[in-house]
């Protein structure tokens, strides 16, 4: 019991609570970030796509959407003529249904399964003219065609990285909004967010950026993905800041314990080694150089 | 403990029988090298670990200068187009410059080009942190004071011309991040009123970019800051050969001597290991830890831009002083002044760079102190100077926040304009409360430090007298560790005699004298003092015990 | 513990100093220097085997220096620079890279903790006590060099002919003018080159991903379209210093999105084709692309600074530092549907300078 009390004024007790606080602190958000993500399972499809898709609809975004997809003023944009891509990337990246009022309805894990999100696609798409979802073969890019993904990598620095970073990191936006990174998107809502423009995006309809073009920048985010840290740890990505904060933190710490090594006093033999020598050897110690 | 001391003139015949080796002689006879090197053999530096910081510079700057030589042997530094056939896949057949091509080439053809270039930009990185990092420790331990003042302003240019070194090396492969570094450097040149057209125009060879630029940037940056760079570490080093250097109070460490292990042979193997040691570190760094990864920014054309584009750290500060600037422009007389370009990227940095090359003399000019100083201060022991200091760093610390804004918005959810507004209003509120806090903290300490001397370090453990009262026992310091805890002058304000003689003449200069003594007071007025007397009261009543 | 046997009687009677003139008052150490504490021996200073596995601990670290090295040379030559592999938690990295680093990062560190662990353990730790000596001259050097010098001054006449020393000043102080007189070829005169872009009248609006003019039906409500004059690359020299001008940006507005005043709405509807408009891609501020296009908000914001602009405002600064609005460029439609300028912009495009006005 004494022991604690006693070392509690030790010269590098402030140390020890400080590095056991900064454990708790970490512990404490990483338990409380990792309990916000929660997916649940949902109910098989119906083989009546339109009728299910009608159905789902109603019960899950004509809260926001109104009850025939006409939109509520100040809630939800009507999605007539939105087409069934629209739907399928945004509720397929689970953007939709809408959770919480934000600068920006985020991604999170999809609450449908592809066939129910199919079938709302179909239903929304039957309402007004809009983009349908992709063939794969036009999105499914070949990351190995140099000719494809270098014409990709220009149009991207183009067109896309002004928002969402050259190595597809994402960025900052105004008043709180903000290009997500596209380092998890699957090629499919990649092609569907360039078709549809989701929330603040820009449309890059087939005439500004030819269908070829949007395969050809998914050839270069694919190959990106896989080959483009030859050079080591990659630090997320966001250039010079995580490369400073780096070397300020890591690297200085790791240099001065070796300046503390070397200006540290030398380790002393211990007074009794000291008398040890003395008596079986009859010399003085601190002359034994 | 022992004391060394170099021969002086001894009688003929006295050191006949000291043997020389023939390669040495020869040497000697036409150099005078013992002459020359007696003093140094065995020359004595002090241990600690805060004076191996400028180390950390002086050996990353040679790994630098060593990588730099690797990469010249490829680099070519032209802004030429050529179409790209390299083995990196992504950019196959993309127009470029040579100078982007021919870094591409380093990374990605030719073996160890890439760890050589990784090694070189870490590196540089380290460098400069090393000398700010030094530079700190020099300001807040007051080793700047006679007689090395000369020895600040060394240390500072050679910090400004790191900072240039490093934005012109990171400028040269021309990729898409250090193109738009260049455009941002060519708007703020444009600012400059009266001569900034001209100036943009002469440096770019016309208009921006031009073809002219990275060829002479590359003149620039492997030949004339490095050769002023090795000049002023040279005269760097001999002035602390020849001043000795600091240490810091302790038991038999005086302001006339110096306490330490010799040269050789300790010195040649710590500082000679620590050499290798950085070197080390860089190259588990290159081969670990990816750094300015050009191939993914692209090359630079003027009309594409990525999200996130930051300088290298140490050009952050400039970055976020011209984020958080509000946008003021004058158009006066058919002339554009633009105080939103330059109060950021001139004026505030002009300042900056200005109080922190001149403190010495500003500090000396306070306290009026002509004499030498060689034993350290510690930072509690002058509170107004560690406050300003933290200040200081309070206030590079906001800009180079600031110049990060779009990804702390980003990666902590938070409005890129609200951020901006909370830096705006921190960069006049943070360095005043930093100031505060520090000097609480540092007087705090030397309170603290007073009752370690007057009454012994406690001890945590705690004693019930036989009357139930609870003390805590308190171990006495050390005859040694009193006298490092007390062995630094406690100054005290100025005091100003009659502001005129008794026939009423006004003393000269009186105004200036005025503004010292203010100064004078504001750094000095707050003080711990420890003395004697109190020691002695305390002893005498532990005698009653 | 709480018997002290520190004797006092070694402190100094007086303390506090004096002031000196307008020097600060500055008290002495109130406690006496008790001198350096003895020396203690290390372990390896007493033990001879203590000693030897320290000298074996030292050749170890050398050794394994060699190893590195050595092993540095094997992989440049046996590893391929192509190979890359995937590690969990590194990425997939180049090999040849990895493997230089390592060999050579240990090689170096092992050298390094070598010659540092021999002077910990093996050199000496006897403090060594070296005197200080002011930095200024004794009198008699100072005496001697100032004679000198005077002797040196005299013997040269500097002072004696006036003529010779003000005219040699002279020469000193035009000597340093042609360093700069002698730049002048850096650079062209800047002129009005900052005024003009490459944008005139009829010049066609090229889309830079199709390399096909833009049409008008191209840019829908919602859409980002870039655009660089049709004839820029006529002149492959100048391609990369015209398109840092002339970059622009065209998007399409419904009139009833349009802000401010009426005349200001009335221009910005004239200089579009059916809300069809172009705008300076280069941020007023310091030049870098602005083309973060919020569809829904129409604002553009610049990634360098956040200098955000609102599109159907006139392109104002409603947030950052630059000062001034984004330049719209006047379009219409000719005779084959294709978006054309009407004229250059009307005010230069870009950073503000001096001359702008």
């Amino acid at each position: 019991m004494n022991t604690l009390s006693a070392r509690r004024r030790h010269p590098l007790a402030a140390f020890v609570v400080l590095f056991l606080a900064l454990g708790v602190i970490g512990a404490t958000y990483a338990t409380l970030g990792s309990s916000s993500a929660k997916a649940s399972a949902s109910v098989a499809a119906t083989p009546e796509q339109l009728v299910e898709g009608q159905k789902l609809f109603q019960s899950s975004c004509s809260s926001c959407h109104n009850m025939n997809g006409q939109g509520v003023q100040g809630s939800g944009p009507s999605l007539i003529g939105v087409g069934a891509a629209a739907v399928d990337f945004q509720v397929g990246t689970g953007r939709m249904p809408a959770m919480q009022i934000g600068p920006q309805v985020p991604s999170k894990p999809p609450i449908f399964t592809q066939d129910q999100i199919d079938a709302m696609a179909a239903y929304i798409g039957a309402l007004g003219a809009g983009p349908d979802i992709p063939d794969p073969s036009l999105y499914n890019g070949d990351p190995n065609d140099a000719a494809s993904v270098s014409n990709g990598g220009v149009l991207f620095r183009t067109n896309c990285s002004q928002c969402h970073n050259v190595a597809g990191a994402g960025g900052a936006l105004t008043d709180g909004k903000f290009a997500p990174s596209l380092r998890e998107t699957s090629t499919k809502h990649i092609y569907e967010a360039m078709l549809t423009g989701p929330q603040n995006m820009p449309i890059f309809n087939d005439n500004v950026m030819s269908p070829q073009d949007k395969k050809d920048i998914i050839a270069y985010l694919v190959q990106t993905r896989t080959g483009s840290n030859p050079g080591g740890l990659d630090l997320g990505s966001i250039g010079p800041v995580s490369e400073g904060l780096f070397v300020w933190t890591i690297v200085l710490g790791l240099l001065i314990v070796f300046a503390c090594w070397i200006g540290a006093h030398t380790t002393k033999a211990s007074r009794a080694r000291v008398a040890h020598f003395e008596a079986t050897t009859g010399k003085d110690a601190s002359d034994n150089d | 403990m022992s004391a060394t001391t170099a021969p002086g003139a001894g009688a003929a015949g006295q050191y006949d029988d000291v043997k020389t080796d023939p390669v040495s002689s020869w040497a000697d006879e036409r150099l005078g090298i013992y002459k020359g090197s007696k003093n140094l053999i065995r020359k004595v530096f002090p241990d600690h670990w805060s004076f191996l910081l400028g180390e950390i510079a002086l050996f990353s700057f040679i790994l630098i200068l060593l990588s730099g030589v690797f990469l010249t042997l490829w680099f070519n530094p032209s802004m030429g187009e050529v179409e790209y056939h390299g083995s990196y896949l992504p950019l196959d057949g993309v127009s470029m410059s040579q100078a982007y091509a021919s870094t591409l080439n380093i990374s990605f053809d030719v073996r160890a080009g890439l760890l050589m270039r990784q090694v070189h930009h870490w590196a540089a990185l380290i460098f400069i942190m090393a000398i700010m990092v030094h530079m700190l420790r020099i300001f807040f331990t007051g080793a700047f004071r006679k007689p090395r003042e000369i020895n600040w302003l060394i240390g500072f240019t050679l910090m400004v011309l790191g900072l240039l070194e490093g934005f012109a090396g990171y400028s040269l492969p021309d990729d898409l991040l250090s193109g738009t570094g260049l455009r941002i450097a060519s708007g703020v040149i444009l600012s400059i009123p009266i001569v900034g057209t001209y100036v943009s125009y002469f440096l770019f060879g016309g208009n921006f970019p031009g073809h002219d630029f990275i060829p002479r940037l590359f003149t620039i940056h492997v030949l004339l800051i490095p050769a002023l760079i090795v000049g002023l570490v040279t005269a760097h080093l001999i002035l602390v050969f020849v001043q000795k250097h600091t240490q810091w109070a302790g038991p038999g460490k005086t302001n006339d001597n110096v306490v330490g292990l010799p040269l050789l042979p300790v010195y040649t193997a710590k500082a000679g290991g620590f050499m290798f040691v950085i070197f080390g570190v860089v190259f588990l760094l290159a081969g670990l830890v990816q750094i300015n990864p050009i191939w993914a920014y692209g090359p630079y054309t003027p009309d594409q831009i990525s999200a996130g584009s930051q300088p290298d750290w140490y050009i952050g500060f400039l970055e976020g002083s011209l984020r958080m600037m509000p946008n003021w422009e004058w158009n006066i007389w058919g002339h554009t002044l633009s105080f939103n370009v330059l109060i950021p990227s001139l004026i505030v940095p002009g300042i900056l760079f200005t109080a922190l090359a001149v403190w010495p003399f500003l500090e000396q000019w306070i306290t009026g102190d002509k004499r030498e100083h060689h034993i350290l201060d510690r930072p509690r022991n002058r509170p107004t100077r560690t406050a300003f200091g933290v200040g200081g760093i309070t206030f590079y610390g906001v800009l180079w926040l600031a110049g990060g804004n779009d990804l702390i918005a980003t990666h902590f959810h938070l409005s890129v304009e609200a951020l901006t507004w909370t830096f705006r209003v921190l960069i006049f509120l943070g360095p005043v409360i930093a100031f505060w806090c520090t000097k609480r903290i540092a007087l705090g300490l030397q309170r603290r430090d007073k009752d370690k001397v007057l009454h012994g370090r406690e001890t945590g453990i705690i004693k019930v007298s036989l009357e139930g009262e609870f003390t805590e026992v308190h171990e006495p310091l050390s005859a040694g560790e009193r006298y490092r805890l007390t062995a630094h002058e406690v100054q005290k304000p100025l005091e100003l005699g009659p502001a005129t003689d008794e026939n009423g003449v006004e003393r000269p200069g009186n105004r200036a004298l005025k503004l010292r003594a203010k100064a004078s007071e504001a750094m000095f007025s707050d003080h711990v003092e420890t003395t004697v007397e109190e020691y002695k009261e305390i002893e005498a009543g532990h005698g009653h015990h | 513990m709480t018997d002290r046997d520190m004797e006092t009687d070694h402190l100094p009677e007086n303390t506090g100093g004096a002031g000196h003139g307008a020097v600060t008052t500055v008290a002495e150490d109130p406690f006496q220097d008790p001198g350096l504490p003895a020396h203690r021996p290390r372990v390896t200073d007493l033990d001879p085997r203590a000693a030897k596995r320290a000298e074996r601990q030292v050749a170890l670290l050398f050794m394994i220096a060699v190893v590195g090295v050595i092993g540095s040379m094997v992989c440049y030559t046996f590893v391929p620079n192509t190979k890359v592999h995937r590690f969990t938690g590194l990425g997939t990295v180049n090999m040849n890279n990895l493997a230089l680093g390592l060999c050579l990062g240990f090689a170096f560190l092992a050298l390094g903790c070598g010659a540092i662990h021999w002077a910990r353990t093996l050199m000496t730790d006897v403090d060594l006590v070296q005197e200080r000596h002011p930095m200024k001259s004794d009198p008699e050097s100072t005496a001697f060099a100032v004679s000198e010098f005077k002797q040196g001054v005299a013997d040269s006449g500097f002072t004696k002919y006036p003529l010779i020393r003000r005219s040699l000043l002279t020469a000193m102080m035009v000597l340093p003018l042609p360093a700069v007189w002698l730049l002048r070829d850096l650079g062209p005169m800047p002129k009005d080159a900052l005024r003009h872009t490459l944008w005139a009248p009829g010049m066609k609006l090229v889309n830079p991903n199709t390399g096909q003019p833009l049409r008008v039906s191209d840019v829908t409500v919602g859409t980002l379209a870039l655009a660089n004059p049709a004839n820029l690359n006529d002149d492959p020299d100048e391609r990369i210093d015209n398109l840092a001008k002339a970059a622009v940006l065209v998007v399409r507005l419904p009139q009833e999105a349009l802000k401010g005043s009426e005349a200001q709405k009335k221009k910005q509807w004239d200089w579009s084709v059916d809300g069809v408009m172009a705008f300076s891609k280069i941020c007023t501020h310091v030049g870098c692309p602005v083309a973060l296009y919020e569809q829904q908000t129409h604002h553009m914001l610049c990634p360098c600074h956040q200098s955000t602009f609102d599109l159907s405002d006139d392109g104002k600064v409603i947030f950052g530092p630059a000062a001034r609005s984004l330049p719209q460029l006047p379009i219409t439609v000719d005779a084959d549907g294709n978006l054309v300028a009407v004229s250059d912009f009307r005010e230069p495009v870009g950073p503000s300078f001096w001359e702008r006005g």
